[in-house]
């Protein structure tokens, strides 16, 4: 089981294992993720109707906003529960950088939550009557779209991180400024035109969002913790 | 090492906690931090950990080194940092996998052998949910000595400890000591260990 | 021992403020009354829009309003993080509400505009939709505002969320514009270019510094309340405080 003498994983590495192994067992974020997802998906047509040419067409957008949702409600604990129990405190107190430990951070969030609702959304594209090509552009625009998501997300969390009900809070903040990410994922994955112009522009914004946001949401921690 | 602070003061949230507060410690020197709730004791040691920002005056640590001072000092606060879900021995593993900032990494083998020296080594895979108080306290002081740092900021270390367990942490810190590390400690017990003494409270700050 | 004002200290603001407002707000009345004659009165019914045109003349300033509070905001969100600096905190602060009122103006003045001109309140047009998504912006930046109970901590807070905001709010701009031409919204909301007339030019300018003074008389306003209410809060805690001992000296406000 451990192996003595075996030297410990570097800082970053340790995180990613530590999140993950933290995410699985409580078996919270990836399994509730995607059943929210389903939910949300599931509610749709007793909201609009049965009609499944109606749902075929408006589907790729449910599937956006159902992402959407999903990935901003779980992320208000993304760094509360390290606040709270004292493990921020010696993230600050580390030699690694905190704009590092972030994107780890959001990288194992979005490896719990973001990559299970990719790998589902073809099922469930199925269930809203979705071509091949509908259900294509949706997973890879959702593939593309979700880290995004998880990143700005990322930068409400930190700013909302000492407040007791920041869940609500943190999507207020965050939803206006996710409206682009919604706006190319959805033109790419419905195919209203072509694919390729919104899917680089999705490109582009995620990776925006991994230049801006691990500056942004550090910057937030520094502040909001002490 | 020596650590000196020099007309410290502190602010947070617009209330001046303490004012003009100044202590100097050499290697192997102890110093108890005491006062009434409320006179700043926690906020004083968050503030030599880098923790919050100092609203006037200096830390200064003397050999000067490019490391931060945050990077010197062991904060060991009220709460453990234990994740409820991992093992005692992951807790710790992680902890001093992210604390450790020379290349020398530290093997497993340290990690299980600071929970040997807590007396954690039973419950060492078990999730740190299931420990007791004594021994989450004890897990979480347990990266004093899985991790070797020159200066120990200790608020109340002995709190939710029997008898024992007090004795094996008292022993740490004056080996530390010993060894010609530095320990600041916030409590209002006495310390069988040789310290200098700080009260704060407002008939402190003169 | 200081030769001359130093506007980044309270006190000093203060008394710029004594002396200014009465200034500004002589400056606003005067522009609103040639702002509102001019257009109101003076200037033309527009050939095909009719009265209806003369909501432009409070819907364009508005929407000029709504960005440049929001620029406003973000220089004074930089100076709290750069420099820590109180005051812009306060600026920071007392702007947030001013530009969510104006911003609401411009929604209520376009939505006013669209039903007799679009047949209905509102159109998901590409630049009312902006104007929509700056609105929500505001709006949490005034409820995390609310929320965060120590003020310097709120500041560097808001402060950062501005500034991601204002990095955001171009992008934002842009991809609605797109979204807009993908969805072919038949809509043609156009104000202003080189084919406006003089007769409709001068009351636009007129309204425009009208509402520009407006915002700078009720901020220095709000600026003040801000440092007074920072005041009342810290001579609270100093109450509280000294039923238990003596007041150290560091507390002493200077004298005005």
């Amino acid at each position: 089981m451990k192996q003595n003498g075996a030297p410990l994983p570097s800082p970053l590495g340790a995180l990613l294992v530590r999140d993950l192994k933290i995410g699985r067992r409580i078996g919270g974020a990836a399994s509730m993720g995607v059943l929210f997802f389903l939910c949300l998906v599931a509610i749709t047509p007793f909201a609009v109707g049965p009609d499944l040419a109606l749902l075929a067409r408006i589907g790729p957008a449910i599937l956006w906003i159902a992402a959407l949702l999903a990935t901003l409600l779980g992320l208000d604990r993304l760094f509360q529960a390290d606040a709270e129990d004292g493990s921020l405190d010696l993230f600050l107190m580390s030699d690694t950088p905190l704009e590092l430990i972030v994107l780890v951070k959001c990288l194992a969030h979005w490896l719990l939550t973001g990559l299970p609702l990719v790998i589902a959304s073809p099922f469930f594209g199925l269930m809203l009557g979705l071509d091949a090509r509908a259900l294509e552009g949706v997973a890879a625009s959702l593939l593309v779209g979700t880290p995004a998501l998880t990143l700005i997300g990322a930068i409400g969390a930190a700013l909302t991180v000492s407040l007791r009900r920041g869940g609500l809070l943190l999507a207020i903040l965050i939803l206006p400024l996710a409206i682009p990410i919604l706006i190319f994922g959805v033109a790419a994955a419905s195919g209203a035109m072509a694919f390729l112009t919104p899917f680089l522009v999705l490109c582009g914004l995620t990776l925006a969002a991994l230049a801006l946001t691990p500056f942004a949401a550090a910057l937030a921690l520094r502040n909001g913790a002490e | 090492m020596q650590i000196e602070a020099s007309a410290l003061s502190v602010e947070r949230g617009g209330r001046i906690i303490f004012a003009d507060l100044g202590f100097r410690l050499e290697a192997g020197e102890a110093l108890r931090v005491n006062g009434p709730n409320g006179a700043g004791k926690s906020t004083l040691l968050k503030a030599i950990a880098g923790l919050l920002p100092l609203a006037a005056g200096k830390i200064e640590i003397a050999p000067a080194s490019e490391v931060r001072r945050a990077e010197l000092c062991h904060y060991v606060g009220h709460a453990d940092a234990l994740k409820p879900n991992l093992t005692a021995f992951e807790n710790l593993a992680f902890l001093a996998a992210l604390l450790v900032t020379s290349a020398a990494r530290p093997g497993v083998a340290a990690v299980e052998a600071a929970l040997e020296r807590l007396g954690l080594s039973a419950v060492a895979d078990l999730p740190a949910a299931y420990l007791s108080a004594g021994q989450k306290r004890r897990a979480g002081l347990a990266r004093l000595v899985a991790v070797d740092r020159p200066i120990w900021l200790l608020d109340e270390p002995l709190t939710a400890l029997d008898a024992p367990a007090q004795a094996v942490i008292l022993e740490i810190m004056a080996a530390h000591i010993t060894a010609g590390g530095v320990i600041v400690v916030a409590t209002h017990t006495d310390l069988p260990i040789g310290t200098a003494d700080l009260a704060l409270g407002r008939a402190a700050h003169r | 021992m200081r030769t001359m004002p130093n506007y980044a200290n309270p006190a000093d603001f203060l008394r710029l403020v004594r002396v200014a407002v009465p200034g500004t707000t002589a400056i606003t009345a005067i522009l609103f009354g040639i702002g509102l004659y001019l257009a109101l009165l003076d200037s033309p019914p527009d050939y095909q829009q009719g009265e209806t045109v003369r909501i432009m003349y409070l819907h364009v300033p508005s929407a000029w309003m709504a960005m440049f509070i929001y620029v406003v905001m973000s220089s004074a969100a930089f100076g709290t993080l750069v420099w820590r600096h109180p005051l812009a905190d306060a600026v920071q602060k007392s702007a947030a509400p001013l530009g969510t009122s104006f911003t609401f103006l411009c929604l209520v003045t376009g939505s006013l505009w669209g039903k007799p001109e679009w047949g209905t309140w509102w159109v998901w047009d590409a630049r009312l939709t902006s104007v929509f998504v700056l609105f929500l912006i505001y709006l949490g930046i005034v409820a995390l505002w609310q929320v965060i109970e120590d003020p310097g901590k709120a500041a560097r807070l808001v402060a950062i969320f501005t500034l991601v905001g204002a990095v955001n709010i171009p992008i934002i701009k842009f991809s609605v514009d797109w979204w807009n031409t993908l969805h072919q919204s038949a809509s043609v909301f156009r104000m202003g270019g080189p084919t406006i007339a003089m007769s409709m030019l001068l009351p636009l300018i007129f309204m425009t510094f009208s509402f520009t003074f407006l915002f700078v008389t009720l901020h220095l306003l709000a600026i003040r309340n801000e440092i007074l209410r920072r005041r009342v809060r810290r001579l609270s805690m100093l109450a509280a405080s000294a039923g238990e001992a003596e007041v150290p000296v560091i507390f002493a406000e200077p004298a005005e």
